[in-house]
């Protein structure tokens, strides 16, 4: 349970704490920002995510298999593939939003 | 070459792979043996993740389940895909970010609790014991069918391998041998899918094979035509569901839920360099497993197609070579109802009860004769759904290289399920329970021979859930999900995404969820099975799907809990806004 708080709170305040408290309440605001652009990110792709299979694929899969998708009715094409694609690319679009929200908001990795 | 002469050189050659990787890759130290040390590759995590996830289950019995229950096998495919979207988006990263070993860290760690670090160890435990139950059986199912082993020796040989490269290379050495496993399960996945669906359409991919029209000069379309049979045959049609759309919601979201919490998957981010290595990783691994995952109902689609064809009012003494071989094993049976010595495949169940109790003593056709009642439809053949995957090779009949890999392929899927599960028992005992808990004055080494000793412990007793399986497992496995859903993942994403969430309404979350599904469960399977019928079920939700009430309820309760309540401290409260931030602090 020792070293678990990562956020460093006040080691190095010693020389310039004025400074020291200006720059860490401005991470701070910054941090706040890019968490409320996260879990808007999350927001909008979980939407996506719940559309896709409970709604296109549970609820509103009746209405759909009216319609037919090359040899698949369109709502059991849906929840037996198209679901599964969506997933893929929702994830990918979720690494390549958050890694260009990391660099926009000063919060990526060094490597 | 014989079948089975391919399957004891595909088999031995996998198996010396293995051995060969585990002696590669052994683990010098406890970072090591946790979490291969947080140096794997997000390509290589990627892939030892897709072989970690998909167990026996999702290889030798998804397609099968597919195949009998057509639109309903949704469920499954949605709830185990979609519940991956669940943790590489809400958990993964910030798990990989707290950079700790296992799930009973966080919880323990988040909720500034021994108790609840203590419950958390109880859980992980329980889950992964009657999961590997399962793999261990799958395990000794694949060795008896294949190499005409006995059940018991093909566990127990299992269980070597297993303890070989999970007792000597920990994470380090399962990351790698999963790695190779993902490769021959995929491989031997795909093989046979491929080959069948050229034979049924000329189209070399079975993901687009099934929405194509069959090569039989009909040009109907492959799910046009399984439709029309199934109904010709008094069955549900292939593409209509029978499960009311309010069950198949709730089952999918537990089970959602529950694969988003399962600790030996979650682990897995643990294991990469960084939050950004975690993410992409995930991305990998979803691609590895929607390779399988949208084959498998193409698989299934061909199996019923081609069992209708082969079997369907065909004499016994004409019906292809393989009914007697897997007659033999009992996972067919066939009883002449209407005495015409032809197989009449039709809907409804052909005994009563549903699996054949064979009498020893064959008819007038040569067939095994059952003393089950027979049921009261005209249905004449039992089929056991596992034997979709198996056997389906020999009924397209492909070469025998092809029925050997399948072989192969479904000792990859348990054994990498196995060891990531052995792990997570491992850790949850050598470093959440004796580490943290018990004798906190342990020494790197000293963790590390624990870690390896309950490892050998833990497969030991796998082992004996495999050969003495306790009759309740088939019935508790399916239920891990819901329990898995009520419980640690509410917590876990409270957790996260929320400062204010503290141990008050962790405690009273899991507990009221827990309750609730384990009471509704126990109620309709153990207590009063006679009653587990959807109109004694509430709003229609079977005990399957109960899970996601629990964990509707879980969260009700640890938001109202958590208003009335002091918040945590403030140091914990640091913790989840820095696990919020990829950065490291400087």
């Amino acid at each position: 349970m020792s070293q678990k708080d990562q956020q460093q709170p006040d080691t190095q305040g010693s020389r310039a704490p004025v400074e020291d408290l200006a720059r860490k309440a401005a991470d701070e605001i910054g941090h706040q920002a890019y968490w409320r652009a996260n879990v808007r990110t999350l927001l909008s792709l979980l939407l996506v995510w719940f559309l896709v299979s409970f709604g296109c694929g549970i609820l509103w899969v009746d209405a759909l298999n009216a319609y037919s998708f090359f040899g698949w009715k369109l709502g059991f094409w849906f929840s037996q593939q198209g679901s599964i694609y969506t997933f893929v690319v929702l994830i990918f679009v979720y690494v390549f939003q958050m890694n260009a929200l990391d660099r926009r908001f000063n919060v990526d990795e060094d490597r | 070459m014989s079948a089975q002469v391919l399957t004891y050189i595909f088999v031995g050659l996998t198996f010396g792979l293995y051995i060969a990787i585990a002696i590669w890759s052994r683990s010098g130290s406890t970072k090591d043996f946790y979490v291969a040390g947080g140096h794997v590759h997000p390509l290589a995590n990627g892939a030892a993740t897709a072989a970690d996830w998909m167990s026996a289950a999702s290889y030798l019995s998804m397609a099968g389940i597919i195949a009998f229950e057509g639109a309903d096998g949704a469920r499954y495919l949605m709830g185990w895909t979609g519940g991956y979207v669940l943790l590489a988006l809400c958990l993964a990263p910030y798990l990989r970010k707290f950079a700790k070993f296992t799930v009973p860290d966080f919880v323990g760690d988040r909720y500034y609790s021994q108790t609840a670090r203590l419950v958390a160890v109880l859980c992980v435990v329980f889950i992964s014991f009657t999961y590997i139950a399962g793999q261990m059986r799958g395990v000794g199912i694949v060795f008896s069918r294949f190499l005409e082993v006995d059940i018991d020796l093909g566990v127990g040989i299992g269980m070597g391998i297993v303890f070989f490269y999970a007792v000597l290379g920990g994470m380090k050495g399962i990351t790698y041998t999963q790695v190779a496993q993902y490769c021959v399960l995929i491989f031997a996945y795909l093989v046979p899918a491929i080959y069948i669906s050229l034979m049924l359409t000329n189209v070399p991919l079975p993901m687009l094979g099934f929405g194509s029209t069959v090569n039989d000069g009909s040009g109907m379309f492959l799910l046009e035509k399984l439709d029309g049979l199934t109904q010709e045959l008094g069955m549900a049609a292939f593409t209509e569901g029978k499960k009311s759309t309010v069950d198949m919601f709730f089952i999918t979201a537990a089970l959602m839920a529950g694969t988003a919490g399962l600790p030996h998957v979650i682990v897995r981010f643990f294991t990469v360099p960084s939050v950004r290595d975690a993410r992409i990783s995930a991305g990998y691994a979803l691609i590895f497993i929607a390779l399988l995952y949208t084959t498998a109902p193409a698989v299934a689609a061909f199996a019923r197609l081609n069992i209708i064809d082969a079997l369907n009012e065909t004499e016994y003494q004409a019906l292809p070579e393989w009914f007697s071989k897997w007659e033999d094993s009992g996972l067919l049976a066939w009883v002449d109802k209407n005495e015409d010595g032809k197989l009449q495949y039709r809907g409804g169940a052909a005994l009563e009860p549903a699996k054949p109790i064979f009498s020893g003593e064959r008819g007038a056709s040569g067939e095994r004769l059952v003393s089950n009642e027979v049921g009261a439809s005209t249905n004449e053949l039992y089929i056991d759904r596992d034997i979709i995957v198996l056997a389906h090779p020999e009924i397209a009949q492909l070469p025998n290289w092809v029925v050997a890999l399948v072989a192969a392929g479904g000792l990859a899927a348990a054994l990498s399920t196995a060891a990531g599960l052995l792990l997570v028992i491992s850790s949850a005992i050598s470093h959440d329970l004796l580490k943290n808990t018990l004798a906190r004055n342990l020494t790197e080494t000293q963790e590390l021979r624990w870690a390896r000793v309950s490892a050998a412990v833990a497969i030991l007793i796998a082992g004996l859930f495999g050969i003495y399986p306790p009759g309740f497992v088939a019935e508790v496995v399916a239920f891990a999900f819901g329990l898995a859903a009520a419980s640690f993942f509410p917590v876990i994403l409270l957790g996260i995404f929320s400062t204010r969430m503290n141990k008050e309404a962790a405690i009273s979350g899991m507990l009221s969820g827990l309750i609730l599904t384990t009471s509704y469960i126990v109620y309709f399977k153990f207590m009063a099975p006679e009653l587990n019928h959807a109109e004694h079920w509430w709003f229609g939700i079977s005990p399957e799907g109960i899970g996601t009430l629990g964990m509707l309820l879980n969260f009700a309760v640890a938001l109202v809990v958590m208003r009335v309540t002091p918040p945590p401290p403030e140091a914990v409260v640091n913790m989840v806004r820095g696990i919020r931030i990829p950065k490291q602090a400087t």
